[in-house]
Protein backbone atom coordinates (compact mmCIF):
# COMPACT_ATOMS: atom_id res chain seq x y z
CA UNK A 1 0.00 0.00 0.00
CA UNK A 2 2.86 2.34 0.89
CA UNK A 3 4.51 1.98 -2.53
CA UNK A 4 1.21 2.87 -4.22
CA UNK A 5 0.88 6.01 -2.08
CA UNK A 6 4.51 6.93 -2.65
CA UNK A 7 4.23 6.42 -6.41
CA UNK A 8 1.04 8.50 -6.63
CA UNK A 9 2.54 11.32 -4.55
CA UNK A 10 5.65 11.32 -6.74
CA UNK A 11 3.55 11.62 -9.90
CA UNK A 12 1.77 14.65 -8.44
CA UNK A 13 4.98 16.17 -7.11
CA UNK A 14 6.76 15.90 -10.44
CA UNK A 15 3.81 17.66 -12.06
CA UNK A 16 3.21 14.74 -14.42
CA UNK A 17 -0.44 14.33 -13.51
CA UNK A 18 -3.16 16.73 -12.43
CA UNK A 19 -4.86 14.24 -10.13
CA UNK A 20 -4.94 10.59 -9.14
CA UNK A 21 -8.34 8.94 -9.29
CA UNK A 22 -8.33 6.19 -6.70
CA UNK A 23 -10.04 4.48 -3.79
CA UNK A 24 -10.05 5.52 -0.17
CA UNK A 25 -11.07 3.47 2.84
CA UNK A 26 -14.29 4.60 4.50
CA UNK A 27 -14.66 1.88 7.08
CA UNK A 28 -13.19 -1.56 7.58
CA UNK A 29 -15.02 -3.21 4.68
CA UNK A 30 -15.99 -0.25 2.50
CA UNK A 31 -14.17 2.06 0.11
CA UNK A 32 -15.18 5.06 -1.94
CA UNK A 33 -13.63 6.89 -4.89
CA UNK A 34 -11.29 9.79 -4.24
CA UNK A 35 -9.75 12.29 -6.59
CA UNK A 36 -6.37 12.94 -5.01
CA UNK A 37 -4.74 16.27 -5.85
CA UNK A 38 -2.28 16.59 -2.97
CA UNK A 39 0.22 14.40 -1.15
CA UNK A 40 -2.12 14.25 1.87
CA UNK A 41 -4.88 12.87 -0.35
CA UNK A 42 -2.44 10.31 -1.75
CA UNK A 43 -1.82 9.03 1.78
CA UNK A 44 -5.45 7.86 1.82
CA UNK A 45 -5.18 5.72 -1.34
CA UNK A 46 -5.83 2.01 -0.89
CA UNK A 47 -6.30 -1.11 -2.93
CA UNK A 48 -8.04 -4.21 -1.62
CA UNK A 49 -10.94 -6.54 -2.34
CA UNK A 50 -13.42 -3.82 -1.35
CA UNK A 51 -12.49 -1.58 -4.29
CA UNK A 52 -15.72 -2.25 -6.16
CA UNK A 53 -16.24 0.88 -8.25
CA UNK A 54 -15.10 0.91 -11.84
CA UNK A 55 -13.23 4.22 -11.86
CA UNK A 56 -12.99 4.25 -15.67
CA UNK A 57 -16.41 5.93 -15.55
CA UNK A 58 -14.73 9.11 -14.30
CA UNK A 59 -12.60 9.41 -17.41
CA UNK A 60 -15.62 10.15 -19.59
CA UNK A 61 -17.29 12.76 -17.49
CA UNK A 62 -16.79 16.30 -18.77
CA UNK A 63 -16.56 17.63 -15.21
CA UNK A 64 -13.59 15.42 -14.47
CA UNK A 65 -11.88 16.32 -17.73
CA UNK A 66 -11.74 19.85 -16.33
CA UNK A 67 -9.41 18.50 -13.64
CA UNK A 68 -6.65 18.20 -16.19
CA UNK A 69 -6.25 21.99 -16.43
CA UNK A 70 -3.72 23.15 -13.85
CA UNK A 71 -2.33 26.70 -14.01
CA UNK A 72 -2.98 27.00 -17.72
CA UNK A 73 -1.36 23.68 -18.59
CA UNK A 74 -3.20 20.48 -19.48
CA UNK A 75 -1.75 17.55 -17.55
CA UNK A 76 -2.36 13.81 -17.58
CA UNK A 77 -4.72 12.03 -15.21
CA UNK A 78 -3.62 9.02 -13.21
CA UNK A 79 -6.11 6.33 -12.35
CA UNK A 80 -5.92 3.25 -10.15
CA UNK A 81 -7.69 0.43 -11.92
CA UNK A 82 -8.34 -3.24 -11.38
CA UNK A 83 -7.34 -5.38 -14.39
CA UNK A 84 -11.03 -5.54 -15.41
CA UNK A 85 -11.36 -1.76 -15.16
CA UNK A 86 -8.39 -1.49 -17.51
CA UNK A 87 -10.64 -3.12 -20.14
CA UNK A 88 -12.97 -0.16 -19.72
CA UNK A 89 -10.13 2.29 -20.23
CA UNK A 90 -8.98 0.36 -23.31
CA UNK A 91 -12.54 0.37 -24.71
CA UNK A 92 -12.72 4.14 -24.20
CA UNK A 93 -9.41 4.59 -26.01
CA UNK A 94 -10.65 2.33 -28.83
CA UNK A 95 -13.73 4.52 -29.15
CA UNK A 96 -11.64 7.71 -29.22
CA UNK A 97 -12.99 9.04 -25.94
CA UNK A 98 -9.51 9.21 -24.50
CA UNK A 99 -5.88 9.03 -25.60
CA UNK A 100 -3.53 6.45 -24.15
CA UNK A 101 -0.89 9.12 -23.53
CA UNK A 102 -3.38 11.20 -21.52
CA UNK A 103 -3.84 8.64 -18.79
CA UNK A 104 -1.41 6.96 -16.41
CA UNK A 105 -2.78 3.56 -15.49
CA UNK A 106 -1.79 2.30 -12.05
CA UNK A 107 -2.98 -1.26 -11.82
CA UNK A 108 -2.87 -4.26 -9.50
CA UNK A 109 -2.66 -7.99 -9.58
CA UNK A 110 -6.20 -8.84 -8.60
CA UNK A 111 -7.74 -11.98 -7.19
CA UNK A 112 -11.32 -10.73 -7.30
CA UNK A 113 -13.54 -8.47 -5.24
CA UNK A 114 -16.54 -9.00 -2.98
CA UNK A 115 -20.17 -8.82 -4.10
CA UNK A 116 -20.97 -5.94 -1.83
CA UNK A 117 -19.43 -3.86 0.93
CA UNK A 118 -19.33 -5.29 4.41
CA UNK A 119 -18.79 -8.92 3.39
CA UNK A 120 -15.80 -11.10 4.18
CA UNK A 121 -13.84 -12.11 1.10
CA UNK A 122 -14.21 -15.80 0.28
CA UNK A 123 -15.61 -18.07 -2.43
CA UNK A 124 -19.22 -17.43 -1.47
CA UNK A 125 -18.97 -13.65 -1.55
CA UNK A 126 -16.91 -13.43 -4.74
CA UNK A 127 -18.55 -10.95 -7.14
CA UNK A 128 -20.32 -12.67 -10.04
CA UNK A 129 -18.24 -10.77 -12.59
CA UNK A 130 -15.05 -12.24 -11.06
CA UNK A 131 -16.17 -15.83 -11.58
CA UNK A 132 -15.48 -16.05 -15.33
CA UNK A 133 -12.65 -13.47 -15.17
CA UNK A 134 -9.46 -14.43 -16.98
CA UNK A 135 -7.41 -11.27 -16.51
CA UNK A 136 -5.90 -11.23 -13.05
CA UNK A 137 -2.97 -9.22 -14.38
CA UNK A 138 -3.60 -5.94 -16.22
CA UNK A 139 -3.23 -6.02 -20.01
CA UNK A 140 -2.13 -2.39 -20.18
CA UNK A 141 -0.59 -0.43 -17.36
CA UNK A 142 2.16 2.03 -16.46
CA UNK A 143 2.73 0.55 -13.02
CA UNK A 144 1.57 -2.66 -11.38
CA UNK A 145 1.38 -3.23 -7.63
CA UNK A 146 0.29 -6.13 -5.46
CA UNK A 147 1.13 -9.78 -5.32
CA UNK A 148 -0.47 -12.48 -7.41
CA UNK A 149 -3.06 -14.39 -5.43
CA UNK A 150 -5.34 -17.34 -6.08
CA UNK A 151 -8.94 -16.54 -7.02
CA UNK A 152 -11.51 -18.72 -5.25
CA UNK A 153 -13.11 -21.22 -7.64
CA UNK A 154 -16.91 -21.10 -7.69
CA UNK A 155 -19.57 -22.11 -10.20
CA UNK A 156 -20.81 -19.59 -12.73
CA UNK A 157 -24.36 -18.73 -11.67
CA UNK A 158 -24.98 -16.12 -14.37
CA UNK A 159 -24.06 -18.53 -17.15
CA UNK A 160 -26.31 -21.20 -15.62
CA UNK A 161 -29.17 -18.68 -15.46
CA UNK A 162 -28.66 -17.69 -19.11
CA UNK A 163 -28.75 -21.35 -20.13
CA UNK A 164 -31.92 -21.96 -18.16
CA UNK A 165 -33.58 -18.91 -19.76
CA UNK A 166 -32.62 -20.12 -23.22
CA UNK A 167 -34.46 -23.37 -22.50
CA UNK A 168 -37.71 -21.50 -21.82
CA UNK A 169 -40.29 -20.84 -24.54
CA UNK A 170 -40.49 -17.38 -26.11
CA UNK A 171 -43.62 -16.48 -24.15
CA UNK A 172 -42.05 -17.56 -20.84
CA UNK A 173 -38.93 -15.54 -21.58
CA UNK A 174 -41.01 -12.48 -22.38
CA UNK A 175 -42.93 -12.88 -19.12
CA UNK A 176 -39.71 -13.34 -17.16
CA UNK A 177 -38.09 -10.20 -18.53
CA UNK A 178 -41.30 -8.22 -18.33
CA UNK A 179 -41.55 -9.04 -14.63
CA UNK A 180 -37.90 -8.09 -14.11
CA UNK A 181 -38.16 -4.84 -16.10
CA UNK A 182 -41.38 -3.92 -14.29
CA UNK A 183 -39.22 -3.30 -11.23
CA UNK A 184 -37.39 -0.52 -13.06
CA UNK A 185 -37.95 2.96 -11.65
CA UNK A 186 -36.11 4.75 -14.46
CA UNK A 187 -33.48 6.24 -12.19
CA UNK A 188 -30.83 5.64 -14.89
CA UNK A 189 -28.27 4.61 -12.28
CA UNK A 190 -27.19 1.88 -14.72
CA UNK A 191 -26.43 4.58 -17.27
CA UNK A 192 -24.54 6.75 -14.80
CA UNK A 193 -22.41 3.87 -13.50
CA UNK A 194 -21.49 2.53 -16.94
CA UNK A 195 -18.09 3.65 -18.24
CA UNK A 196 -19.26 3.09 -21.82
CA UNK A 197 -22.53 5.07 -21.53
CA UNK A 198 -20.85 8.37 -22.28
CA UNK A 199 -23.23 9.98 -24.81
CA UNK A 200 -23.61 13.67 -24.06
CA UNK A 201 -27.28 13.31 -24.89
CA UNK A 202 -28.84 9.91 -24.35
CA UNK A 203 -31.59 8.74 -26.70
CA UNK A 204 -33.93 8.48 -23.71
CA UNK A 205 -33.57 12.23 -23.17
CA UNK A 206 -34.70 13.05 -26.70
CA UNK A 207 -38.29 14.20 -26.72
CA UNK A 208 -39.19 15.01 -30.33
CA UNK A 209 -40.06 12.33 -31.10
CA UNK A 210 -40.05 10.54 -27.77
CA UNK A 211 -38.33 7.27 -28.71
CA UNK A 212 -38.20 5.74 -25.25
CA UNK A 213 -41.14 6.44 -22.94
CA UNK A 214 -39.84 8.22 -19.86
CA UNK A 215 -42.50 6.92 -17.47
CA UNK A 216 -41.57 3.93 -15.33
CA UNK A 217 -44.21 1.78 -16.98
CA UNK A 218 -43.85 -1.69 -18.54
CA UNK A 219 -43.75 -0.28 -22.06
CA UNK A 220 -41.19 2.41 -21.34
CA UNK A 221 -39.19 0.09 -19.10
CA UNK A 222 -39.06 -2.57 -21.78
CA UNK A 223 -37.81 -0.25 -24.49
CA UNK A 224 -35.28 1.41 -22.17
CA UNK A 225 -33.76 -1.88 -21.09
CA UNK A 226 -33.67 -3.22 -24.66
CA UNK A 227 -32.05 -0.03 -25.94
CA UNK A 228 -29.49 -0.04 -23.10
CA UNK A 229 -28.56 -3.68 -23.68
CA UNK A 230 -28.39 -3.17 -27.44
CA UNK A 231 -26.20 -0.08 -27.23
CA UNK A 232 -23.78 -2.08 -25.10
CA UNK A 233 -23.76 -5.25 -27.17
CA UNK A 234 -20.31 -5.92 -28.52
CA UNK A 235 -19.03 -3.11 -26.28
CA UNK A 236 -19.81 -4.22 -22.72
CA UNK A 237 -16.68 -5.10 -20.78
CA UNK A 238 -18.65 -6.99 -18.14
CA UNK A 239 -17.68 -4.87 -15.14
CA UNK A 240 -21.15 -5.38 -13.67
CA UNK A 241 -21.41 -1.83 -12.37
CA UNK A 242 -24.91 -1.37 -13.86
CA UNK A 243 -26.26 -4.28 -11.89
CA UNK A 244 -24.50 -3.18 -8.70
CA UNK A 245 -25.85 0.35 -9.12
CA UNK A 246 -29.40 -0.85 -9.77
CA UNK A 247 -31.53 -0.10 -6.68
CA UNK A 248 -34.21 -2.54 -7.86
CA UNK A 249 -31.87 -5.52 -8.42
CA UNK A 250 -32.76 -6.07 -12.07
CA UNK A 251 -30.43 -8.79 -13.43
CA UNK A 252 -28.86 -6.56 -16.07
CA UNK A 253 -25.75 -8.70 -16.23
CA UNK A 254 -27.85 -11.49 -17.78
CA UNK A 255 -28.44 -9.39 -20.87
CA UNK A 256 -24.94 -7.97 -20.98
CA UNK A 257 -23.31 -11.36 -20.49
CA UNK A 258 -25.55 -12.88 -23.18
CA UNK A 259 -24.39 -10.27 -25.69
CA UNK A 260 -20.75 -10.72 -24.63
CA UNK A 261 -21.10 -14.45 -25.33
CA UNK A 262 -22.74 -13.65 -28.67
CA UNK A 263 -19.88 -11.35 -29.71
CA UNK A 264 -17.35 -13.98 -28.68
CA UNK A 265 -19.06 -16.80 -30.54
CA UNK A 266 -19.90 -14.94 -33.73
CA UNK A 267 -16.86 -12.70 -34.09
CA UNK A 268 -14.32 -14.03 -31.51
CA UNK A 269 -14.26 -10.54 -30.09
CA UNK A 270 -14.09 -9.46 -26.46
CA UNK A 271 -14.42 -5.76 -25.77
CA UNK A 272 -11.56 -3.80 -24.25
CA UNK A 273 -8.79 -6.33 -24.75
CA UNK A 274 -6.62 -4.72 -27.39
CA UNK A 275 -5.75 -1.17 -28.36
CA UNK A 276 -4.83 -2.27 -31.89
CA UNK A 277 -8.15 -3.79 -32.99
CA UNK A 278 -11.06 -1.60 -34.08
CA UNK A 279 -14.32 -1.86 -32.13
CA UNK A 280 -16.69 -4.60 -33.16
CA UNK A 281 -19.77 -2.54 -33.99
CA UNK A 282 -17.72 0.34 -35.38
CA UNK A 283 -16.20 -1.86 -38.05
CA UNK A 284 -17.36 -4.56 -40.44
CA UNK A 285 -16.09 -7.45 -42.46
CA UNK A 286 -17.30 -8.17 -45.98
CA UNK A 287 -17.25 -11.86 -45.02
CA UNK A 288 -19.68 -11.48 -42.08
CA UNK A 289 -22.45 -14.08 -41.91
CA UNK A 290 -25.41 -13.45 -44.21
CA UNK A 291 -27.62 -16.10 -42.60
CA UNK A 292 -30.10 -13.68 -41.09
CA UNK A 293 -31.09 -12.16 -44.42
CA UNK A 294 -33.51 -13.59 -46.97
CA UNK B 1 -62.51 -7.58 -33.96
CA UNK B 2 -63.32 -11.20 -34.64
CA UNK B 3 -60.58 -13.77 -35.17
CA UNK B 4 -61.47 -14.28 -38.84
CA UNK B 5 -61.28 -10.66 -39.75
CA UNK B 6 -57.89 -10.09 -38.14
CA UNK B 7 -55.23 -9.07 -40.60
CA UNK B 8 -51.64 -8.62 -39.51
CA UNK B 9 -50.08 -5.18 -39.51
CA UNK B 10 -46.65 -5.38 -41.02
CA UNK B 11 -44.19 -2.56 -41.16
CA UNK B 12 -41.35 -2.68 -43.68
CA UNK B 13 -38.35 -0.42 -43.27
CA UNK B 14 -36.81 -0.28 -46.71
CA UNK B 15 -33.84 1.51 -48.16
CA UNK B 16 -34.42 4.16 -50.77
CA UNK B 17 -31.96 2.87 -53.34
CA UNK B 18 -32.71 -0.84 -53.57
CA UNK B 19 -35.75 -2.27 -51.83
CA UNK B 20 -37.96 0.78 -52.26
CA UNK B 21 -37.09 0.89 -55.94
CA UNK B 22 -37.66 -2.87 -56.06
CA UNK B 23 -41.11 -2.36 -54.58
CA UNK B 24 -41.71 0.33 -57.16
CA UNK B 25 -40.74 -2.12 -59.88
CA UNK B 26 -43.15 -4.68 -58.43
CA UNK B 27 -45.85 -2.03 -58.73
CA UNK B 28 -45.04 -0.94 -62.26
CA UNK B 29 -44.81 -4.60 -63.28
CA UNK B 30 -48.33 -5.04 -61.88
CA UNK B 31 -47.28 -7.81 -59.53
CA UNK B 32 -49.67 -8.49 -56.66
CA UNK B 33 -48.56 -8.59 -53.03
CA UNK B 34 -50.37 -8.52 -49.66
CA UNK B 35 -51.58 -5.07 -48.66
CA UNK B 36 -50.78 -5.72 -44.99
CA UNK B 37 -47.35 -4.32 -45.45
CA UNK B 38 -46.76 -0.61 -44.90
CA UNK B 39 -43.52 0.64 -46.37
CA UNK B 40 -41.40 3.19 -44.57
CA UNK B 41 -38.66 4.52 -46.77
CA UNK B 42 -35.32 5.39 -45.21
CA UNK B 43 -32.18 6.40 -47.02
CA UNK B 44 -30.12 3.35 -46.05
CA UNK B 45 -30.56 0.12 -44.10
CA UNK B 46 -27.64 1.39 -42.00
CA UNK B 47 -29.84 4.31 -40.94
CA UNK B 48 -32.56 2.20 -39.39
CA UNK B 49 -32.18 2.60 -35.67
CA UNK B 50 -33.41 -0.39 -33.63
CA UNK B 51 -35.65 2.00 -31.67
CA UNK B 52 -37.69 2.32 -34.89
CA UNK B 53 -38.43 -1.38 -34.54
CA UNK B 54 -39.37 -1.07 -30.87
CA UNK B 55 -41.57 1.92 -31.65
CA UNK B 56 -43.33 0.00 -34.40
CA UNK B 57 -44.01 -2.89 -32.00
CA UNK B 58 -45.23 -0.38 -29.42
CA UNK B 59 -47.60 1.10 -31.98
CA UNK B 60 -49.11 -2.30 -32.67
CA UNK B 61 -47.11 -3.86 -35.49
CA UNK B 62 -47.44 -7.66 -35.64
CA UNK B 63 -44.43 -8.16 -37.85
CA UNK B 64 -41.55 -6.11 -39.14
CA UNK B 65 -39.42 -6.43 -42.24
CA UNK B 66 -36.08 -4.70 -42.61
CA UNK B 67 -34.69 -4.68 -46.10
CA UNK B 68 -31.79 -3.07 -47.91
CA UNK B 69 -29.32 -3.43 -50.75
CA UNK B 70 -27.37 -6.65 -51.24
CA UNK B 71 -23.88 -6.62 -49.67
CA UNK B 72 -21.44 -4.73 -51.91
CA UNK B 73 -24.35 -2.91 -53.60
CA UNK B 74 -24.86 -0.20 -50.98
CA UNK B 75 -25.32 3.28 -52.42
CA UNK B 76 -23.16 4.54 -49.57
CA UNK B 77 -20.62 1.70 -49.99
CA UNK B 78 -20.70 0.31 -46.45
CA UNK B 79 -24.06 1.18 -44.86
CA UNK B 80 -25.48 -2.31 -45.14
CA UNK B 81 -22.29 -3.94 -43.84
CA UNK B 82 -22.54 -1.86 -40.67
CA UNK B 83 -26.26 -2.66 -40.48
CA UNK B 84 -25.60 -6.38 -40.84
CA UNK B 85 -23.49 -6.58 -37.67
CA UNK B 86 -25.92 -4.48 -35.70
CA UNK B 87 -28.99 -6.44 -36.77
CA UNK B 88 -27.24 -9.69 -35.90
CA UNK B 89 -26.93 -8.45 -32.29
CA UNK B 90 -30.38 -6.92 -32.17
CA UNK B 91 -32.01 -10.08 -33.48
CA UNK B 92 -30.21 -12.19 -30.88
CA UNK B 93 -31.19 -9.78 -28.12
CA UNK B 94 -34.88 -9.77 -29.10
CA UNK B 95 -34.92 -13.57 -29.29
CA UNK B 96 -33.35 -13.78 -25.84
CA UNK B 97 -35.95 -11.37 -24.48
CA UNK B 98 -38.72 -13.60 -25.77
CA UNK B 99 -39.88 -12.00 -28.99
CA UNK B 100 -40.68 -14.91 -31.26
CA UNK B 101 -38.52 -15.67 -34.25
CA UNK B 102 -40.22 -14.43 -37.39
CA UNK B 103 -41.72 -11.27 -35.92
CA UNK B 104 -38.70 -9.41 -37.16
CA UNK B 105 -37.29 -10.48 -40.51
CA UNK B 106 -34.50 -9.23 -42.70
CA UNK B 107 -33.83 -9.36 -46.41
CA UNK B 108 -31.71 -7.97 -49.19
CA UNK B 109 -33.78 -6.92 -52.21
CA UNK B 110 -32.18 -5.07 -55.09
CA UNK B 111 -33.82 -2.49 -57.35
CA UNK B 112 -34.28 -5.05 -60.11
CA UNK B 113 -35.83 -7.73 -57.89
CA UNK B 114 -39.51 -6.79 -58.04
CA UNK B 115 -40.40 -10.47 -57.97
CA UNK B 116 -38.20 -11.13 -54.93
CA UNK B 117 -39.86 -8.23 -53.11
CA UNK B 118 -43.26 -9.82 -53.71
CA UNK B 119 -41.97 -13.19 -52.48
CA UNK B 120 -40.40 -11.70 -49.35
CA UNK B 121 -43.48 -9.68 -48.42
CA UNK B 122 -45.74 -12.68 -49.03
CA UNK B 123 -43.53 -14.89 -46.87
CA UNK B 124 -43.42 -12.39 -43.99
CA UNK B 125 -47.20 -11.89 -44.16
CA UNK B 126 -47.86 -15.63 -44.17
CA UNK B 127 -45.41 -16.22 -41.31
CA UNK B 128 -47.00 -13.52 -39.19
CA UNK B 129 -50.51 -14.69 -40.06
CA UNK B 130 -49.57 -18.18 -38.87
CA UNK B 131 -48.18 -16.76 -35.63
CA UNK B 132 -51.25 -14.62 -34.98
CA UNK B 133 -51.52 -11.31 -33.26
CA UNK B 134 -48.46 -10.09 -31.35
CA UNK B 135 -50.17 -10.40 -27.98
CA UNK B 136 -47.17 -10.00 -25.69
CA UNK B 137 -46.33 -6.50 -26.79
CA UNK B 138 -49.98 -5.59 -27.31
CA UNK B 139 -50.62 -6.15 -23.61
CA UNK B 140 -47.82 -3.76 -22.69
CA UNK B 141 -49.39 -1.33 -25.09
CA UNK B 142 -52.94 -1.63 -23.79
CA UNK B 143 -51.81 -1.14 -20.21
CA UNK B 144 -49.86 1.89 -21.29
CA UNK B 145 -52.61 3.55 -23.31
CA UNK B 146 -55.08 2.97 -20.48
CA UNK B 147 -52.77 4.90 -18.17
CA UNK B 148 -51.53 7.47 -20.63
CA UNK B 149 -54.07 8.10 -23.41
CA UNK B 150 -52.76 8.51 -26.95
CA UNK B 151 -52.03 12.11 -27.87
CA UNK B 152 -54.18 13.85 -30.46
CA UNK B 153 -53.02 13.15 -34.01
CA UNK B 154 -50.78 15.88 -35.25
CA UNK B 155 -48.39 16.44 -38.10
CA UNK B 156 -45.26 15.79 -36.07
CA UNK B 157 -46.07 12.22 -35.20
CA UNK B 158 -47.74 9.68 -37.42
CA UNK B 159 -49.75 7.33 -35.30
CA UNK B 160 -51.18 4.01 -36.40
CA UNK B 161 -54.71 4.45 -35.12
CA UNK B 162 -57.55 1.93 -34.88
CA UNK B 163 -58.96 3.48 -38.07
CA UNK B 164 -55.93 2.23 -39.99
CA UNK B 165 -56.53 -1.27 -38.80
CA UNK B 166 -60.07 -1.43 -40.16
Amino acid sequence: MDDLRKYAAELLEKGEVAAVIGYQQVSEKRTKPIIAKTAEDCAKLVFNEYCLNNLAVYLTKARVKELRRVNGAVLKLAITAKPCDVHGIVALIQESQLKREDVTIISFNCAGVVKDFGMDFNGETLATKCVPCDTHKPLYSDMVFGEEKETPKVSDEVLAKIESIEKMSAAERFEYFKAEFDKCIKCYACRAACPLCYCQRCITDKTIPRWVESSAHSRGNFSWNVVRAFHLSGRCIGCGECERACPMDIPLSLLNRKMVIEAKEAYSYISGRSLETPTLVGSFDVKDSDELFM
Amino acid sequence: MSEEKWEPKIVAFVCNWCTYTGADLAGTSRLKYPTNVKLIRVMCSGGIDPVFILKAFERGADGILVSGCHPNDCHYNAGNFHARRRWEFFDELLKFLGIEEGRLQFSWVSASEGKKFVDVVTKVTNDVKAMGQFKAYKDLNDEFTAKFPEPVLNEKEIIMSEEDAK
